[in-house]
């Protein structure tokens, strides 16, 4: 790991999935270890015994819950995690567990574990929706009094739905539904050099000979797999160095390349002119 | 660091733990036919209402109290009326455009908050950063927390009465918004910390003047306005005892920063998860030994000693070399470069315009801002907005502990409570 991220003890995550997969049991579907850090995927009906066998086990000792945060995936059936950010003060490491549900299945609420999660999984069921089993205070706490709606599902749009602003009429803030001068402009800026999921007018023929470029994405964690291994191929040196060129070009025989691409394949060649005597290094009338 | 024990002890001696005490005397109050047995009249409890707007409440913070006489028997804190919806912003911006958002959250350290966007960013791209870049951020985040801890002593004197240190310690906190000014050319909202390194080098001259200033200005006002706080009996009386938080709430509680180093707690991620030459700066970690509000008040003051303490480590360190990484797909071109060279226009067209890819993965990157453990987690789908940003506010962790700290305390310690506990409501309401 090259970037200065905060290094805490990395060395232990493999030991972590090892304690949490005996620990946990079946509650546990997977552990996997990404970017450096463990995730723990759990059910939500085994998260209290899991997450209290975080805490209390020794060796494991997960004392501070420092986050809940919520995701949306409206393309899984399941389509929200609810991600524990856990802290050991002990073994300085940091753990995420995640836990998978949708509008309807409650998590049970870990308020009985960390009396901090009362908040956190307040602001969870406000932006997202996600309903609390046993959170004695599940009420809306980040959005206006009176709100509708979760705002930080991905189906809700970013201007909202309403406005508000004081009427002089009325000498009180009225709410309106949004009207916007301008429409709400959200650029595509992954076409056209990345490759678009649509054809861009005029530009159908671009289709035909596969373009190059529109690499696939690549994960965070296979960069610094093969990071590591760059690392590990070469040892004792110093780290690898980024592959990135500079703009000048260096070379002479770059110029050469002009971009006009090659002759398509059934392109006839050019008649030759008997006027036109040929120069030695051929001219541009050739 | 505490404070001495052979005190006087504070405006209350009601234990804020033992709720049996409280519950009990409630029901005896309540009950019956108007008076008690002692003869005394029965008044029932009553519910204000503190803020929003309230210069106390160091923001848009509602509390409603529930009060028996003068005693704060339960509190309940009302948050998001600053809510702006930045997670949701953010996830409809680039990766270069959702650092500004992070100045904006806490206003009061706002170096520290990119910080963190900045170092999220750069794990999921394992990026690497230059050696003088990592030199100037960790300068620049102990400026930061000089210039936070300024706002946040000065206010909770001010909050228990004192005039005078207020008015010094905010000629520190100008001083310090020269110098920001001074290197990224906006005194507040910097966008000063770049994915790969920073925006722009600092003059030399700069970096003589903070010299200066740690050297003559900022020791000289700052001991004499904290001269005057911290051995004074009025605001000994005010914070001593005060909301004490043993250990096992601080940490049951999520609490972060100085408060769980006030419950004497030795945790700071700057020396338990070194980030950026962290590592290399040698200072101590302030402890408090009750874990009361004075002990919040005096963890901070030795923090700008020690903030001191690493910025000189930094001005000698220092070497000379590159501020931002050489990685052009990540860090766009200087003008002067952009204007002779056509692949330096078309990256900085590009990284302008589409931005940089991030690859797929999540991460949870939390450093130690002003205010204790300020997070990031973020989820990236390897396009060039984030899936997701989660953004770990430290007040909103904090705040939800203000109903058992001041349970059982009047109802002028809450000013105490609630400065001690250093909130800034742009970043608990996000």
């Amino acid at each position: 790991m090259r970037a200065p991220a905060p290094a805490y003890a990395v060395a232990l995550n493999d030991e972590t999935i090892e304690l949490a997969t005996q620990a946990i049991g079946s509650a546990l579907t997977h552990a996997v270890e990404l970017v450096g850090e463990v995730q723990l995927h759990v059910h939500r009906d085994g998260l209290v015994p899991a997450l209290t066998a975080l805490r209390d086990t020794p060796g494991l000792e997960y004392q501070q819950l420092m986050e809940i945060a919520g995701v949306d995936y409206p393309s899984r059936a399941e389509r929200f995690d609810v991600v524990y950010n856990l802290l050991s003060l002990t073994r300085n490491h940091r753990v995420q567990v995640h836990v998978a549900t949708d509008e309807d299945h409650a998590i049970p609420s870990v308020t009985g574990i960390w009396p901090v999660a009362g908040w956190l999984e307040r602001e969870v069921y406000d932006l997202y929706g996600v309903l609390f089993e046993g959170n004695q205070d599940l009420r809306r706490i980040l959005t206006d009094y009176g709100f509708r709606g979760h705002p930080l599902r991905k189906d809700f749009p970013m201007t909202g739905y309403t406005e508000l602003r004081y009427s002089e009429e009325e000498k009180r803030v009225v709410y309106e539904p949004v009207s916007l001068a301008q429409d709400f402009r959200n650029f595509d800026f992954l076409s056209p050099w990345e490759g678009a999921a649509y054809v861009l007018p005029g530009d159908e023929k671009a289709a035909q000979p596969q373009a190059k470029g529109a690499q696939t994405p690549v994960s965070a964690d296979a960069v610094q797999k093969a990071d590591a291994k760059a690392e590990g191929a070469k040892p004792g040196g110093e780290p690898a160095k980024a592959s990135s060129e500079p703009y000048a070009k260096t070379t002479a025989d770059s110029t050469a390349d002009t971009g006009k691409g090659a002759p398509e394949a059934d392109a006839v060649p050019k008649p030759k002119d008997p006027d036109v005597i040929p120069s030695k290094l051929g001219g541009q009338n050739e | 660091m505490s404070a001495d024990p052979g005190l006087a002890p504070a405006t209350t001696t009601v234990d804020p733990y033992i709720d049996d005490v409280l519950d009990t005397t409630a029901i005896e109050r309540s009950g019956g036919d108007g008076f008690s047995e002692g003869g005394d009249v029965t008044i029932s409890n009553y519910t204000i209402n503190f803020g929003p707007q309230h210069p106390a409440a160091h923001g848009v913070l509602r509390l409603v109290m529930e009060l028996d006489g003068e005693i704060v028997t339960r509190i309940d804190p009302h948050v998001g009326l600053l809510h702006r919806g930045t997670e949701k912003l953010i996830e409809y911006k680039t990766y270069a455009q959702a650092i500004p958002y992070f100045d904006r959250l806490d206003y009061c350290s706002p170096m520290c908050m990119e910080h963190t966007f900045v170092l999220a960013i750069e794990k999921l791209l394992d990026l690497e950063v230059p050696i003088r870049a990592q030199y100037l951020r960790v300068f620049f985040a102990e400026l930061t927390r000089i210039s936070n801890h300024m706002l946040n002593l000065g206010s909770h004197v001010m909050d228990v009465g004192a005039m005078t240190p207020n008015l010094w310690l905010f000629e520190i906190r100008e001083d310090c918004y020269n110098f920001f000014e001074r290197a990224s050319g906006a005194r507040m909202h910097h966008n000063y910390i770049r994915p790969g390194g920073v925006h722009q080098d600092v003059p030399l001259k700069l970096l003589a003047d903070i010299g200066d200033w740690l050297d003559t200005r900022l020791p000289r006002l700052f001991e004499d306005a904290i001269s005057l706080v911290a051995d004074n009996r009025i605001f000994k009386q005010r914070n001593v005892d005060i909301a004490t938080v043993s250990r096992d709430d601080a940490i049951a509680w999520g609490f972060s920063g100085p408060m769980i180093r006030a419950a004497g707690i030795p945790w700071d991620l700057r020396k338990s998860q070194p980030y950026e030459v962290y590592d290399r700066m040698e200072f101590d970690i302030p402890v408090g030994t009750r874990g009361d509000c004075y002990d919040r008040f005096m963890v901070r003051v030795e923090e700008v000693r020690q903030s001191a303490r690493i910025m000189r480590q930094c001005l000698r360190d220092m070497p000379e070399g590159p501020i931002a990484s050489d990685d052009r797909k990540v860090v766009p071109p200087k003008r002067s470069e952009m204007k002779r060279s056509m692949e330096a226009l078309i990256h900085h067209f590009k990284l302008y315009t589409e931005g940089y890819h991030v690859p797929a993965g999540e991460v949870y990157v939390a450093t130690e801002s002003p205010k204790g453990e300020f997070g990031v987690y973020l989820v990236s789908d390897g396009t060039n907005k984030p899936y997701r940003c989660k953004i770990r506010p430290t007040a909103f962790s904090h705040l939800q502990a203000m109903d058992f700290m001041s349970r059982g305390h009047m109802l002028a310690d809450t000013t105490a409570i609630l400065g001690a506990m250093d909130i800034v409501f742009g970043e608990c309401d996000r």
